[in-house]
């Protein structure tokens, strides 16, 4: 169990988003959580065991450390990256449930179904579109709020971006102001900066994302109030090129999610 | 031999789980077992490392460590994950009993052999009640354990051999204090979870069971008619 069991799951998701929610999960998993894993989480490997106080006096390095480090970068990174990736399941919760009532309705022998048989409904790629907008849309909020309300708890808790050199520390039971000396301050400093760039990027992604969203709901509800006569069944020539945009793109990835489907 | 075999388990208990059961497992998976191996399992690695008391006496800091900690509270939190997850297991166990049942007697017994109805019903709701003892047994261990959920920065210990009351020091007691505050929370999400889908189920099936013995009786009282 590890963040390849979360890969299992948002892959699953992949395949009802839009494209720029898959230029998002890819950025997540390449630019972020492997970088979590193969990079960032050795840098942070030794940080108590290499930082060291000026001073022989037992447990004034333990209390300066917990003092200036509360909860370690690379604890709340992954925090983040597991709030970030969860509203995606409510997607995948939803998009199960749909395929839930499809199939029941297939069982029942329900002629308005239009599935040949339950292979289809398990393999069929939902359009975003209905109650399954709200849901991707609300999931696309919530990460940004994540994203927002972690990225300012870090500024918050670490007076920025930078890993210092030097801390003074004078917390009982250190005698006096006593220096203290961070292990590999500038490797970190690189790495918080990359990850925090990453994060904006992600940031900006969702809101162009949730843009796309909003202007094409906005086209959609003017086209139809344009013309009421339009069967719904018919697709426009913009739905049609974005759905054959979407299945170029689209992931052939066989993964299901976890359970939920 | 690791986590993914409680992940494995979990799974298969999915497809008999209600959508309730279904987010519980969710919450399992995600807020509990991946923050348990990926972040909070390295707080407490060194744990025993980089305790430090204010003594050269050897075997000082050994005792009261000990004394302290007479269990990990990751090796609790790991304890609590495992005895949580298992009482899903009677519910994989009755429908393997059912489709055994089903190929001895070669026909159809039931109606579907992974429908919560009749003894698996029961079974289902044995397990959430247990599911929902072994949280709160655990939650109670640990707040006895540890006097509260707080982690101090200093500790005095005065147990054979160290010299009086020696000061010791606990490493990175803030954050360690976050992730037992996290246990916390997500513990108390899954039991409202428990306590909602035991409520849901017992209203639905007691609905169920109230219909059936209406209609039962409308049914009699025509055919007396007659």
């Amino acid at each position: 169990m590890d963040w390849g069991a979360l890969q299992t799951i948002l892959g699953g998701v992949n395949k009802h988003s839009t494209s720029i929610g898959k230029i998002w999960l890819t950025v997540l998993f390449i630019f972020r959580i492997m970088i979590l894993v193969v990079a960032a989480e050795r840098v942070w490997g030794d940080e108590q065991d290499d930082f060291i106080c000026n001073t022989l006096q037992p447990g004034c390095k333990n209390v300066c450390y917990d003092h200036f480090f509360p909860i370690s970068h690379i604890r709340l990174w992954a925090l983040q990256l597991i709030f970030v990736s969860t509203p995606a399941l409510l997607v995948a919760m939803h998009v199960a449930y749909r395929r839930h009532e499809k199939k029941r309705q297939f069982r029942k022998g329900d002629q308005k179904c239009e599935y040949k048989d339950i292979e289809e409904i398990r393999a069929q790629r939902f359009r975003i579109e209905g109650s399954l907008w709200w849901t991707y849309t609300s999931s696309i909020f919530f990460r940004l709020i994540f994203e927002a309300v972690f990225m300012y708890a870090f500024y918050f808790m670490y007076d920025g971006f930078r890993m210092p050199r030097l801390m003074k520390c004078n917390s009982w039971p250190c005698p006096n102001t006593v220096d203290c000396f961070v292990s590999r301050p500038t490797e970190k400093t690189v790495f918080t900066i990359f990850m925090i760039a990453v994060s904006s990027i992600c940031i900006m992604l969702n809101v162009a994302e949730l843009c796309y969203l909003l202007v094409k709901f906005f086209l959609k509800r003017s086209r139809k109030a344009g013309n009421p006569k339009h069967h719904p069944n018919h697709e426009t020539k913009e739905e049609t090129k974005q759905n054959e945009m979407n299945e170029l793109i689209s992931d052939s990835c066989q993964n299901t999610v976890t359970g939920f489907s | 031999m690791s986590w993914g075999f409680l992940r494995d388990l979990l799974s298969g208990v999915n497809k008999y789980s209600t959508g309730i059961g279904r987010i519980w497992i969710a919450i399992v998976f995600i807020f509990r077992l991946l923050v348990y191996v990926v972040a909070a399992e390295n707080v407490w690695k060194y744990e025993h490392d980089e305790f430090e008391c204010n003594t050269k006496q050897p075997g000082c800091e050994n005792v009261c460590f000990d004394h302290f900690f007479p269990v990990s509270q990751i090796r609790l939190w790991a304890l609590q994950l495992i005895t949580v997850s298992t009482p899903s297991l009677l519910v994989v166990f009755h429908v393997a009993y059912r489709e055994n049942r089903e190929k001895r007697h070669k026909q159809k017994l039931y109606r579907s052999t992974g429908k919560i109805d009749g003894g698996l019903l029961c079974t289902y709701l044995i397990s959430l009640i247990l599911k929902t003892g072994f949280e709160i047994v655990f939650l109670v261990l640990f707040y006895k354990l540890y006097n509260g959920f707080e982690v101090p920065r200093l500790v005095q210990c005065d147990m054979r051999p160290c010299p009086n009351a020696v000061d010791c020091y606990i490493s990175k007691p803030t954050e360690k204090m976050i992730f037992l505050y996290f246990l916390v929370a997500t513990s108390g999400v899954c039991i409202v979870l428990n306590v909602s889908e035991l409520s849901y189920l017992i209203f639905k099936y007691s609905i169920k069971c109230y219909m059936k013995t209406s209609s039962k009786k409308q049914h009699s009282s025509k055919s007396d008619c007659h």
